[in-house]
């Protein structure tokens, strides 16, 4: 509520609002341009990252810091981590092919993008190039979280519920699709896998090193057992034990 | 707020970044002094009295350190990584309150550097922000453990983040607003660690997850990873990932004693027996006693315990924290409803219901523990472990050993005998 009035409201540009969105501006569209450019995938998930934290900071800027911090928290902060989580494990050095399958592919989707791009552009200037925002300071009467609340639980509660029964039923669909049954007991847990390390006189400790209580601390010489006799496990199999290799 | 001079703004950022860096460099040296102790020995005690400037002198030698570029690293990304680590912990900071409304030469302003309506979120997003210096740095290192490091902590820090929002929404429903200091002034009465107890306990776990500190710290865990994300950083960039995890503590506690134990407010009830406390610079040092109480605890675990296991870690996070938020906070909303509609003393039903919530957890915690023995002491045993030392078996020593003479005293020590030399000859032949 109290920077709210440093933002905009009602339309007119401040100063503070012109200074960032002229230094952020070129950021955003420079992260956007980027992203399609890199040849690294994370680099270019990075770029992505630069132009959607911009976003976030242009929605604080246009009066609405709660939409600002959402996007922020949940564009900038779990989806594209998450991308980059999968392109780690993919691999750095994995790039996109360069070869072109269909002729003259290239140079015809450049021209339909630059073409689209200028349709578009025209489009959203010519319908609100000079349009005036109004409503506002109404909206935000209250503050920017309580009117955004009271709009999404009461107005609009039924389509916010059917959303999150959405995403759920996706999220619940994705954990059926990538889970693998695996047959009852085909994996042994840790628990069991130590257990079983004990079980039937298994050895559980590390073995003793060669020497171990007697008398020369060579790689030759076993340990001693408590009785007294040499303990052959305690020699690497390639060195051999004293007895075998002198012969005796 | 918002007509205040330039001066003023620029001085408040100033001082953010200096409290910012010297609470860093004390809690290093509270740090090593209090784990010394702990573990009975003296901890730093050369450079400065009692070793108090021992971090400068790190810090200083860590700059001067060589800076080394590995082969396969990501040169642009390698360089960013520490910075924006780095940033959004400074970032974090500027919505906290330190004090009430003081007066700076002549001008009447709260003591924080800025507040709107969505502080706390705020907070939220900048370590959220703060997860790619991590993640970028194990990545563009080029090599394996940093990498696995940082694929860590990215699981670990957005696990965590969920049930610490979770835990956060309770402070927003009571408080009635994300703005940092109106949740300040909603606990001029109750602290919301008394009514709000169930929160504060799954905030204070998730902050120590997500700071990445012990007993949670396993993106960094020395005895698996080397050093983790940071293992191929040397000289002033791992001065900065070291600063920043130690921002990120003091933000997180700072952020705790905001949200839960007052903020400013002087502990214990001072404020009702001189009513000054609560008024002009003095709050600042509640704030500051509170921020170093949180991070006491956070040294004190760190002293406590040992590292948790990978899986067990991320079950705890996913399978306990984030329901039992969850649970906590339907049972709150409805409490709040039913002291709304029938005018109850809220306070006092919070108190009880958490106090019921936790019987309840413990109940079912240790019911689920005694019913596992129980099943545990049913099963046959699997198999009984060998009762004698079979050949095979650790080895234990001789009992009729006995302690040699010291051969400083001349006394005969037991020669070797002949069988011995042969052997001895024998192989050197």
């Amino acid at each position: 509520m109290i920077a709210q009035q440093l933002l905009a409201a009602g339309g007119e540009v401040g100063t503070g609002e012109e200074i960032t969105f002229w230094i952020l501006g070129p950021v955003a569209l420079g992260g956007a341009i980027g992203m399609v450019l890199a040849r690294n995938a994370i680099h270019s998930a990075l770029f992505l990252v630069l132009t959607m934290f911009s976003l976030g900071v242009f929605y604080v800027l246009q009066g609405g810091p709660f939409i600002g911090m959402v996007q922020i928290i949940v564009y900038t902060g779990a989806i594209m981590i998450l991308f980059l989580f999968v392109l780690m494990l993919v691999g750095r050095d994995s790039s996109d092919s360069v070869v072109e399958t269909l002729r003259g592919q290239r140079v015809a989707a450049t021209i339909l993008g630059i073409g689209f791009a200028a349709l578009v552009a025209a489009a959203i200037v010519r319908g609100v190039g000079k349009a005036e925002s109004i409503g506002l300071d109404e909206a935000n009467a209250g503050g920017n979280v309580p009117a955004i609340a009271t709009k999404l639980f009461s107005d609009y509660v039924f389509a916010f519920e059917v959303t999150s029964a959405l995403l759920i039923t996706a999220a619940v669909g994705a954990m059926v699709l990538a889970h693998v049954e695996r047959p009852g007991g085909a994996r042994r847990t840790q628990r069991e896998l130590s257990k079983a390390r004990f079980r039937d006189g298994g050895y559980p400790a590390p073995k003793p090193g060669p020497g171990v209580f007697a008398r020369h601390d060579s790689v030759a010489t076993p340990a001693l057992l408590p009785d007294g006799r040499p303990a052959e496990a305690s020699i690497s199999p390639i060195v051999g034990t004293d007895a075998e290799r002198s012969g005796r | 707020m918002n007509n205040e001079p330039l001066w003023l703004i620029i001085a408040k950022v100033l001082g953010v970044f200096v409290f910012l860096v010297v609470m860093t460099l004390v809690t290093i040296v509270l740090e090593r002094k209090v784990v010394g102790r702990m573990q009975h020995r003296p901890g730093p005690n050369r450079v400065g009295p009692l070793g108090s400037l021992q971090s400068l002198a790190d810090g200083l030698k860590l700059a001067f350190k060589e800076d080394i570029m590995p082969k396969m690293a990501d040169k642009a990304v390698y360089f960013i990584a520490p910075v924006i680590a780095c940033i959004p912990a400074f970032m974090a900071f500027a919505v906290i309150p330190l004090g009430p409304e003081v007066s700076i030469f002549g001008h009447r302003t709260a003591l924080q550097l800025t507040d709107f309506s969505v502080s706390v979120l705020y907070v939220l997003a900048c370590s959220s922000l703060g997860v790619y210096g991590i993640v970028l740095a194990g990545w563009a290192s080029g090599s394996t453990y940093p990498l696995l490091g940082a694929l860590r902590s990215a699981a670990q820090m957005i696990s965590y983040e969920i049930s610490m929002g979770l835990s956060i929404v309770a402070v927003f429903l009571s408080a009635g607003s994300l703005s940092t200091s109106d949740i300040v002034d909603a606990q001029k009465q109750w602290w919301f660690v008394v009514t709000l107890a169930p929160s504060f306990v799954i905030y204070a776990i998730s902050a120590v997850g997500e700071t990445n500190r012990a007993p949670f710290d396993l993106p960094e865990a020395e005895s698996e990873l080397v050093g983790g994300f940071h293992t191929e950083y040397s000289s002033l960039k791992f001065a900065l990932f070291f600063l920043a995890e130690y921002i990120n503590m003091v933000t997180v506690s700072a952020l705790c004693t905001t949200l839960f134990l007052g903020g400013w407010r002087a502990p214990f009830g001072i404020g009702t027996l001189w009513p000054g406390a609560n008024e002009g610079w003095i709050p600042v040092l509640w704030f500051t006693i509170k921020v170093f109480a949180c991070l006491f605890v956070f040294i004190w675990l760190r002293g406590t315990l040992p590292r948790l296991r990978y899986d067990q870690f991320m079950q705890f996070g996913w399978k306990v924290l984030v329901p039992a938020s969850l649970a906590w906070i339907v049972v709150l909303s409805g409490i709040r409803t039913l002291s709304a509609e029938y005018a109850m003393d809220r306070t006092r039903t919070l108190t009880i219901a958490g106090v019921v919530l936790f019987a309840v957890l413990a109940v079912l915690f240790i019911g689920a523990e005694i019913l596992e023995r129980r099943r545990a002491a049913a099963a046959p045993p699997e198999s009984a472990l060998p009762e004698t030392h079979e050949p095979g078996g650790f080895p234990i020593p001789p009992m009729d050993l006995v302690v040699p003479p010291s051969p400083r005293l001349k006394t005969a020590v037991g020669a070797p005998d002949s069988s011995d030399r042969a052997d001895q000859s024998d192989r050197e032949g």
